[in-house]
This record gives C-alpha cells, sequence and structure tokens, in this order.
C-alpha cells in the first residue's frame, strides 16, 4: 500500500484541510474542545486537522484503526518519545536560526541530526516490534524501516558520531590577567592553548579550608546566564580553539555544509500528522481515569436511527471535572421514523448541555475520533448548521426576530436530506403565540425533509408535532443539589412536574420548611 | 574547628526558645537581677548568660564539665577574658569588610574574602600563641581539648599553606581556566586550573628576552567594553567555586569566633557573678548534681542569691534535707521568707543546671527536667472567678509542657477563690502530678489544702513552716513543722507559740 500519512486515505482529501473553523464551533462549545486538546502542542499547528470533518466511512475506519493501535501503550509510548526527540531537534534548529557564529551554527546542526538518527532509529526499531493492526501504521512502519537501512542515513549517522566524539575530546585553557595581557598598545589580549592536564586548584583550595566547615553556611556561588549565545570574546574564543584543531573543525564545516537538509519530509509529516491521535488520547485520558467512558462509534451514512448511551458534554466535562464537581450522561435514542428530539424543561436542567452533546458527538465521530459514551450509532452527515441564540448586534440594524428568521432562512436553503440541525431557544424575542406560529412553519420544513434535528424548546406544543419528533425533557434531581447538570429523560412534556421540583431542589416545599424552621 | 567549652560534644544554642511560662518563670525568680550580676552592663553576656540559665541541662555529666570549666575560669580569669577578647577583634573587624558584601560577582566576593581570612588567620595564630603559653595552666576537659585543637588544627605548616594560598589567589600571574566544548560549541565545564610551571612554555625566557608574543591570543580593544564584561565574566565562571569555598571558609570561622564568643561569655558571666558575691563575704559552692530520680533536695546555708546582690546585710541561709520527697509544702506567716526560700530554690536549681556555683555552703540535689513557677498574680484586678479562670489558664499553658521529672514551683496558687475550692483544685492538680512523677514545692495558706496532706502520713510529702520567734521576730529560716489553721485566732496561736505574739 502506499503510504499517504496518517490523517487521511488520499493524498487529494490531505490536501482539503480547512484552515478555519465551522460556523458552529462556538455554539457546540467545540472551540474549548479543541483548545483543550491542541494545549501544549501549538508547534505541530493541529487545529486545521479538527476543523476538517472526514467525508466517507473508509477514512474513518482508516483513522479508529489507527487510534485502536495508539491505545495501546506500547504504541503509543514509542511514538511519544519519538515525537519528544523531533520536538528536541527543532528547538535546536530553531537555535542556529537565531545564532550567528559560524561554528555555533554548525553544532546546533549537528546536535539535532544527532537527535534525528536516534530518533529515527529507535522509532523504526520498536514499531516493528509494537504489534500494528492498523493499515496507517503498517504502512508507516514499512516506510520508516527502509529509510533507517538507506544508505544515505547509515551514512549520516556514523559521520554524525565521529564527529561529535571528535568535539568532546577537545578541551582548552584561557588565561586571563598574564604579564602579557598588555603586550600590544591599547589592547588587552586574553591567550588560548590547549589543556596539558593542569590540576584543578578549586579542589586544592577547597581542600585546604576544609576543616573549618561547620554546619550549613551560605552558598555564595554566582548564577551565570545559561543562554546559548555567545558574545564576541566568546566566539574569538572559539575561533581560536578551532586553531588548535584544524581538521576537527575542517571535518564540522564539510560535514554541515553537505546535510543542510536532512529532514525527510514523510517522517516530519508523520511527526505533525501523529499528534492528531495522541493529542486526543491525552485529552480524554483524563475523563476515563474519572470513570467516563468513550467509545467508537458505529457510523452510518443512511440510517438516522442513531443512539447514544452515557454521553455527556465534553467542554462541560472538562470543567466539571477540574472543579471536582461530577459530571451527568445522558442517553439518547431515534427508532423508526423518529428524527427530531425536541427538549422542554425546567431552566438550568442540562436541555443546552444536551443539544450540544449531540452535535459534538456526531462532530467528533465524524472526525474518526472516539466519543463520550459507552456506546453509540451516530449519522455520517455531510453539513452540520446550529442555531443558538446570539447577543443582539448593534450593528445588525434589524430586530432579533428578523434576525433570527435570516438565519433559519439561511440554513434551510443549505442543507441537504444528510445534514443535522440544531436549534437552541429559537424565537425568544417574540410573543408566545407569534413564536408557536414560526416555530410549527420551521418544524414542518424539517420534517419534511427528514432532517435529524435537536430543538430545544419552552414550547410544549413542539414535542408533540409529528410522529416524528420525540418529546425530552429535563429534570431535576430532587435530593442532590450537588448535581449540576441533569438527566434529559424521554417522557411527554407536561409543564407542571418540574415546578415542584425546583420547589424542592430550593428545599422550600411544606415538609422541607417545618423540617427546617425551629419550633 | 568549634570551642566545645558549654558541651562536650555540641555547640551552645543561642536560639532563645520563648515562652509564656518562661517568661513568667523570669518574673517570679527575679532572674534578670541575677543575669544583671554577671553581665555587669555588656549586652552580650546578658544575653548569653539568660540563655545558658534558661536552657538547664538535664545531664550531671554536663553539669560537672562546665563546673570544671568555669573551675579553670576562676583559676586563670586573665588569659580567659584575652582569648574573649581575641574573638571579639576578630568579629568586630571583619564587620569592617562589608563592602564586599554588596556585590555578589565572584571577583569581590573573592577579595574580600581573602582579605577576611587574612585578618582571621592572624586572630588564629594569636589564639595558637595563647595555646601555646598557657595550655598547662589549664586541667579542665574542656579547655585541654580546646587547647589541644588549636595546636593541631592550626599548626604552623598550615597556617603556612593557608597563607600561600591567600597570596595566590590574587592571581598575580594571571587566571588559568580550562574548558570543554558544549552544547552549541560553548564553552562548559569551567575549571580553575594551578599553572603547571610558575611560567607557563617560554614564558621562563620572559626573564632574558623580554616579552614574547603568544600564539594563540584574542586582543579587545580598551574601548570595547562590551568585551571586558565578557573577560569579566569568564573569569567569573572560572574562580566562581574558590571564591564560594574561601567566603564560606570566613563564614565558619567567623562562626568559629562567633561561637568561642558566646561559650566565654558565659564564663566571663559566672566570673563577675563571684566576684561580687565574694566581696559580699557570701559563701558559694559547686554543687553535686544527682539523677532526675533521686528526688532529692539536700543543702546547708543556701540563700536568695538575687536578694543577696540587692541587700547590704548578709542574707540568711536555710538547711533542708529532702530525700526522696515528691511534695514539699511549705506554709506559716506572712514575712516569714517564705518567697524567699521558694525562690532561692528555684534560683540554685536553675543556677546547678547550667554548670555554675550554687549559693549555699553545700548543695546536693537532683536534676529536673524543667523548671516551672506557677505565682499569685497580686496586680490582677479582676474579680476573683476571673483571677481563677487566669491562673488555670496559666496552669493549662504549664501543663502541656510538663513531663516526668519536672519541677514545679508553687506560690499560693489557687487561693483567688475560697478556701475549700480553692483545696480542691490544688489537691486534685498536686495529686496527678505527683503521680506523674513530678515534683512539687507549694507555698500555700491553704489549710485545708495543706493539712489533707499532712492527715495521709506520705513517706515522700515533707511539711516545711516559716519560723516564727516566740517574741514574734521572723528567723527567716524554715523548719519542718505541721501546717497551722492560723485563722483559729489568737488563742490557739498563742497555746503553740507562747504569749508573745503580735
Amino acid at each position: 500500500m502506499k503510504f499517504s500519512g496518517v490523517l487521511f486515505t488520499t493524498k487529494e482529501d490531505a490536501a482539503k484541510v480547512s484552515p478555519v473553523a465551522p460556523d458552529f464551533f462556538t455554539d457546540l462549545n467545540l472551540d474549548q474542545v479543541v483548545n483543550a486538546i491542541t494545549a501544549g502542542r501549538e508547534e505541530y499547528d493541529l487545529k486545521p486537522f479538527f476543523y476538517t470533518p472526514l467525508k466517507d466511512l473508509d477514512a474513518v475506519a482508516y483513522r479508529h484503526e489507527i487510534m485502536r493501535d495508539l491505545e495501546n501503550d506500547m504504541v503509543f509510548g514509542c511514538i511519544e518519545r519519538f515525537s519528544g526527540k523531533f520536538s528536541k531537534m527543532r528547538a535546536h534548529l530553531d537555535q542556529v536560526r537565531k545564532l550567528h557564529y559560524k561554528y555555533q551554527k554548525e553544532a546546533g546542526l549537528l546536535a539535532a541530526i544527532e537527535i534525528y538518527c536516534e530518533a529515527v532509529n529507535t522509532l523504526a526499531e520498536e514499531l516493528t516490534e509494537s504489534g500494528l493492526k492498523s493499515r496507517g501504521l503498517l504502512a508507516f512502519g514499512e516506510y520508516i524501516s527502509g529509510y533507517a537501512q538507506s544508505e544515505d542515513f547509515t551514512a549520516l549517522l556514523a559521520e554524525t558520531e565521529n564527529l561529535k566524539h571528535d568535539l568532546s575530546t577537545i578541551r582548552y585553557c584561557v588565561l586571563i590577567g598574564s604579564n602579557r595581557a598588555r603586550i600590544r598598545r591599547n589592547a588587552y589580549c586574553i591567550e588560548v592553548s590547549k589543556y596539558e592536564a593542569e590540576i584543578d586548584y578549586s579542589i586544592q583550595v577547597e581542600e585546604t579550608f576544609a576543616k573549618f566547615k561547620e554546619g550549613a553556611v551560605k552558598d555564595y556561588r554566582a548564577e551565570f546566564p545559561e543562554w546559548l549565545e555567545m558574545n564576541h570574546v566568546e566566539a574569538g574564543i572559539l575561533n581560536l580553539v578551532a586553531g588548535l584543531h584544524p581538521d576537527i573543525f575542517a571535518t564540522l564545516d564539510s560535514y554541515c555544509h553537505q546535510h543542510m537538509n536532512y529532514l525527510d519530509k514523510t517522517l516530519s509529516d508523520f511527526d505533525r500528522e501523529i499528534q492528531f491521535y495522541i493529542a486526543y488520547l491525552v485529552y480524554t485520558a483524563r475523563f476515563k481515569q474519572a470513570g467516563l467512558k468513550f467509545c467508537y462509534p458505529e457510523l452510518s451514512d443512511s440510517n438516522k436511527e442513531v443512539h447514544s448511551e452515557e454521553g455527556f458534554d465534553i467542554a462541560l466535562a472538562g470543567k466539571l471535572l477540574a472543579e471536582g464537581s461530577l459530571v451527568v450522561c445522558n442517553d439518547f435514542y431515534l427508532r423508526d421514523i423518529e428524527r427530531v428530539l425536541v427538549v422542554s424543561g425546567p431552566n438550568q436542567g442540562g436541555k443546552t448541555t444536551f443539544a450540544r452533546t449531540f452535535g459534538q458527538l456526531h462532530y467528533l465521530a465524524n472526525l474518526g475520533c472516539p466519543v463520550p459514551g459507552r456506546k453509540a450509532g451516530l449519522f455520517l452527515y455531510d453539513k452540520l448548521f446550529t442555531h443558538f441564540e446570539r447577543e443582539e448586534n448593534i450593528q445588525n440594524l434589524s430586530g432579533k426576530l428578523q434576525d433570527d428568521l435570516d438565519r433559519i432562512h439561511y440554513i434551510l436553503s443549505r442543507v441537504t436530506p444528510h445534514s443535522i440541525i440544531i436549534m437552541n431557544e429559537i424565537f425568544t424575542s417574540t410573543t408566545l403565540k407569534d413564536a408557536v406560529f414560526l416555530s410549527k412553519q420551521i418544524m414542518g420544513k424539517i420534517v419534511q425533509l427528514g432532517l435529524l434535528c435537536v430543538c430545544v424548546t419552552f414550547i410544549d406544543e413542539m414535542a408533540t408535532f409529528s410522529d416524528s419528533t420525540v418529546s425530552m425533557v429535563s429534570s431535576v434531581v430532587p435530593y442532590n443539589t450537588a448535581l449540576r447538570s441533569f438527566k434529559i429523560v424521554r417522557r411527554p412534556a407536561d409543564g407542571l412536574a418540574y415546578a415542584i421540583s425546583i420547589a424542592e431542589k430550593y428545599r422550600l416545599t411544606y415538609e422541607y420548611l417545618k423540617e427546617r424552621i425551629e419550633s | 574547628m568549634k570551642a566545645l567549652l558549654m558541651y562536650r560534644d555540641q555547640d551552645f544554642d543561642l536560639q532563645l526558645k520563648s515562652s509564656a511560662a518562661q517568661d513568667a518563670m523570669v518574673k517570679d525568680l527575679e532572674l534578670n537581677t541575677l543575669v544583671n550580676a554577671m553581665a555587669l552592663g555588656d549586652e552580650f553576656i546578658f544575653m548569653v548568660c539568660k540563655q545558658a540559665v534558661l536552657s538547664s541541662l538535664h545531664d550531671t555529666d554536663t553539669i560537672l564539665y562546665r563546673q570544671n570549666v568555669l573551675k579553670d575560669c576562676l583559676k586563670n580569669p586573665a588569659i580567659v577574658k584575652d582569648i574573649y577578647n581575641i574573638a571579639v577583634e576578630a568579629i568586630n573587624e571583619e564587620k569592617k569588610h562589608f563592602w564586599g558584601l554588596l556585590s555578589k560577582s565572584p571577583d569581590s566576593i573573592l577579595s574580600r574574602s581573602i582579605k577576611v581570612l587574612q585578618m582571621f588567620v592572624e586572630k588564629l595564630n594569636r589564639l595558637r600563641n595563647v595555646a601555646d603559653q598557657h595550655a598547662g595552666k589549664f586541667c579542665s576537659e574542656g579547655f585541654t581539648a580546646f587547647f589541644t585543637m588549636l595546636r593541631k588544627e592550626l599548626d604552623d605548616d598550615y597556617l603556612a599553606s593557608v597563607k600561600v594560598h591567600l597570596k595566590e589567589l590574587k592571581f598575580r600571574g594571571g587566571v588559568l581556566i580550562s574548558a570543554d566544548l558544549g552544547t552549541g560549541n560553548k564553552g562548559i565545564n569551567y575549571v580553575l586550573r594551578k599553572p603547571n610551571s610558575p611560567f607557563r612554555k617560554r614564558g621562563c625566557l620572559w626573564w632574558l628576552f623580554g616579552v614574547e608574543p603568544p600564539d594563540y591570543a584574542y586582543y579587545i580593544s580598551d574601548r570595547d567594553d562590551a568585551g571586558f564584561r565578557a573577560i569579566g565574566e569568564l573569569k567569573n565562571r572560572g574562580i566562581n567555586t574558590v571564591a564560594n569555598a574561601l567566603a564560606q571558609s570566613a563564614e565558619h570561622i567567623l562562626g568559629f569566633f562567633h561561637m568561642l564568643r558566646s561559650e566565654l561569655a558565659f564564663y566571663l558571666g559566672c566570673l563577675n557573678l563571684h566576684r561580687q558575691l565574694e566581696q559580699k563575704g557570701e559563701p558559694m559552692c559547686f554543687p553535686q548534681p544527682m539523677a532526675a530520680g533521686t528526688r532529692n533536695h539536700l543543702f546547708e546555708g543556701l540563700y536568695d542569691v538575687c536578694l543577696a546582690l540587692i541587700i547590704k546585710e548578709r542574707t540568711v541561709g536555710n538547711d533542708l534535707y529532702a530525700e526522696k520527697k515528691d511534695l514539699v509544702i511549705i506554709t506559716g506567716a506572712n514575712q516569714g521568707g517564705k518567697s524567699t526560700f521558694l525562690r532561692s530554690m528555684g534560683l540554685s536549681q536553675l543556677m546547678m543546671q547550667c554548670g555554675m556555683f550554687v549559693p549555699a555552703s553545700s548543695f546536693r540535689a537532683s536534676v529536673c527536667h524543667g523548671l516551672f513557677t506557677h505565682y499569685k498574680r497580686e496586680e490582677d484586678a479582676t474579680m476573683n472567678s476571673g483571677k481563677l479562670d487566669e491562673e488555670l489558664s496559666r496552669m493549662n499553658d504549664i501543663v502541656s509542657d510538663l513531663k516526668t521529672g519536672s519541677l514545679v514551683l508553687f506560690n499560693e496558687s489557687f487561693a483567688a477563690t475560697n478556701e475549700r475550692e480553692g483545696s480542691e483544685i490544688a489537691r486534685q492538680i498536686i495529686c496527678a502530678l505527683i503521680e506523674k512523677g513530678i515534683r512539687v514545692f507549694y507555698v500555700t495558706h491553704l489549710y485545708e489544702f495543706a493539712s489533707s496532706w499532712h492527715d495521709r502520713h506520705m513517706e515522700n510529702v515533707l511539711f516545711l513552716r516559716a519560723e516564727r520567734q516566740a517574741d514574734g521576730r521572723r528567723t527567716f529560716k524554715m523548719v519542718a513543722g505541721e501546717p497551722l489553721q492560723t485563722s483559729f485566732g489568737q488563742d490557739i496561736y498563742s497555746k503553740i507559740f507562747g504569749a508573745d505574739c503580735s
């Protein structure tokens, strides 16, 4: 199989990566999720990969295979070590760009290549022993072992090691303030020579004064800045040291000239692309540690009977875990001709969270990633639209209702039967009667197109709009006020049940009050 | 190097751990009067002596160690004062080199350290000379070890080699530094090197043919300030370790002088006190400390040293023979010398346990693990209940520090309520204390409390009474005697004491 990277099955797909986030990203809090996933990995520029959902089932399977391989600790470990080395190597190359003096730049390049060789050899060796199963990583493994055995690479390795060794044998002496320091007028001279086994004077002095040692005293040693740049005096000394060892430094010159462009493009692409998986696995590990589940969803591009068990809003869960709070998971399913989930119920009952969860699950599934939940069957959509309440925009001179309708119109004019719409509290800025009328109009179109849809609304009538709509209601856990996000259950909307439960939540019922108020 | 004149094997700790209980004891025992007499206006001696008196020794061995050192001091006061002065001079002269401390650069740290160390070497040399001349006049283990240490550690060869190093570290012939190539071919592992010969390479010809230019040299122009800074840094990297070693050594030697000064300050304080009491003709003796478990207090002619320092007359001495006693209850008339007696007990205990002589003609006593005082506070003008509250709160503080072997001096404690309640509180407390192996001296007017102990006829309880002569005069002597319920009035009083009892 021809290796075309670990993210895409074809070079053509790889070229279609989107540099900007989809419109719905902020509505679904996916911007927070992607920020969290890519945090600390800015050097890889991973966001475009997370902005680009896949379009066919095989591409999704390709990623699932690789992700499963990486869930093997052995595979994960060797990739992490490889990435660490490449990262260090790049740091060296960055330094080289900033440095001024020739021998310093050359040393930087040598160090970078040394790390590179080690990274390549180790990974080639480790990958063959780690029991890979995915098409992507198997093809890559083949590529890298071929590369590691190539003549060019083995020669590079040998040269690097020799040079490194030669340089490490150099030791020199600098004499400051000798009787010849003023040998020239208007100049001060420091002398450089080869080290000739002169003894360490510090040790002698320390030994002489050792007998006074008594208890701990202040450390008088000065800290010196350890930046890599040289000043001109150091550079001058280095040039003299090069003069003392002309052979070694001549070899260094030609080595650098020859190996300026040592980095293999396929390897550097791999280093970046594999981070997509690593970042995601590292990100999800914290949730798994807290007992939350992730699963590889069954994906279909035709069957709309979607379902999920123990799914959760990954952005909210991240926040809750950081606070040490509990995360509440939710289930949903659609059967037969059911297409629309209508969510109603008390405020702050987790309705919006539920809608986001639905959207996030689908988006992450379409990226080829495992999704929150114990089990999931999801739909490979072509487009996803969200309509969340926006703050009124002063520049938008038309009213809020007009704005709402404009956006709905924009969406409905672009949907296909394979699209998903998520609507959250639309038409709140008009009378109830108008809102009911408008909602019914819009819902009519959605149902007619057979679109997968989540609709969060305060209008109970929407729940029984047609056979394809399913009513889900947010409920409040009466006795546990510690739960901050609540269950959304499949239940008819009745508009009454929750008045009591809110009163219970705040412990203001008759029984509660009788208990609480002391007689 | 350690002075080791206070302990055989450890330094004298000058960190005063102050506590409310200790402050109370200082006040109750008038300890500052004693320490002032030792210090004679010298703040430092005051501080050291107070610390020494308050940090009691618990092992008889170290007490005797100090007694012997003190005996040597009493024999050779001038020499001891000499040694003390050397330490003081070293400390004061070191302070004059403060400017070097302002910079953190190894260069200035090194040059300051060299100057300080040269001064220290001179002082150490003088100490050595004192040891050479006078060691024979001292026979205590402490001084013998101290002089032996000086002569061994600071022999002529060693002092000479130190002087050579201090001279070489001025780097008249330049600083030679080796380095390896590190990351980015930058120099690493800077190490100060000693040139293989005084004149490297063809340098020896320099004498004959004048200076020859070096083969490999880097020249920086005199106007190149950045270049000179870079050279300065390079040099500092090279001398960093030796600068640190020298600065630390200076600090260590300074620490030695500080310790020597502190430890001798205690003995100078003892000499001061001894001289004053001697001039008054008051008796003094070196006490015989006994192990804590022995529960003894056997002395003759014990007087209150603080009172002796204040009044012109000779003080009255008390004798006591308390063998295996856990509780001593002292009763008797007011102004009969009970408080003075209790204070003399406390002061002599502290003096013994810091290694001093005691104000008595003879003294043998068990050491205690912590001395505590619980005195009635007269100045509290609060209501009775508030005052009892305050007393119990102080008792609570003390109890948290008590352990087996402690000694507690009570002076009219728990009398801030009616006699019955006060007696009951006191009884419960004292019972618990002595059962826990804590010894108690209790001055009290609480008849019920005192007589309840008397009725029990316990062997480990001793009763003392302030003596009052038939003519009503106080002798300020404590004599053995059961508690009296003086409140019965003049009849019973006169029956026992005779007719004249005004």
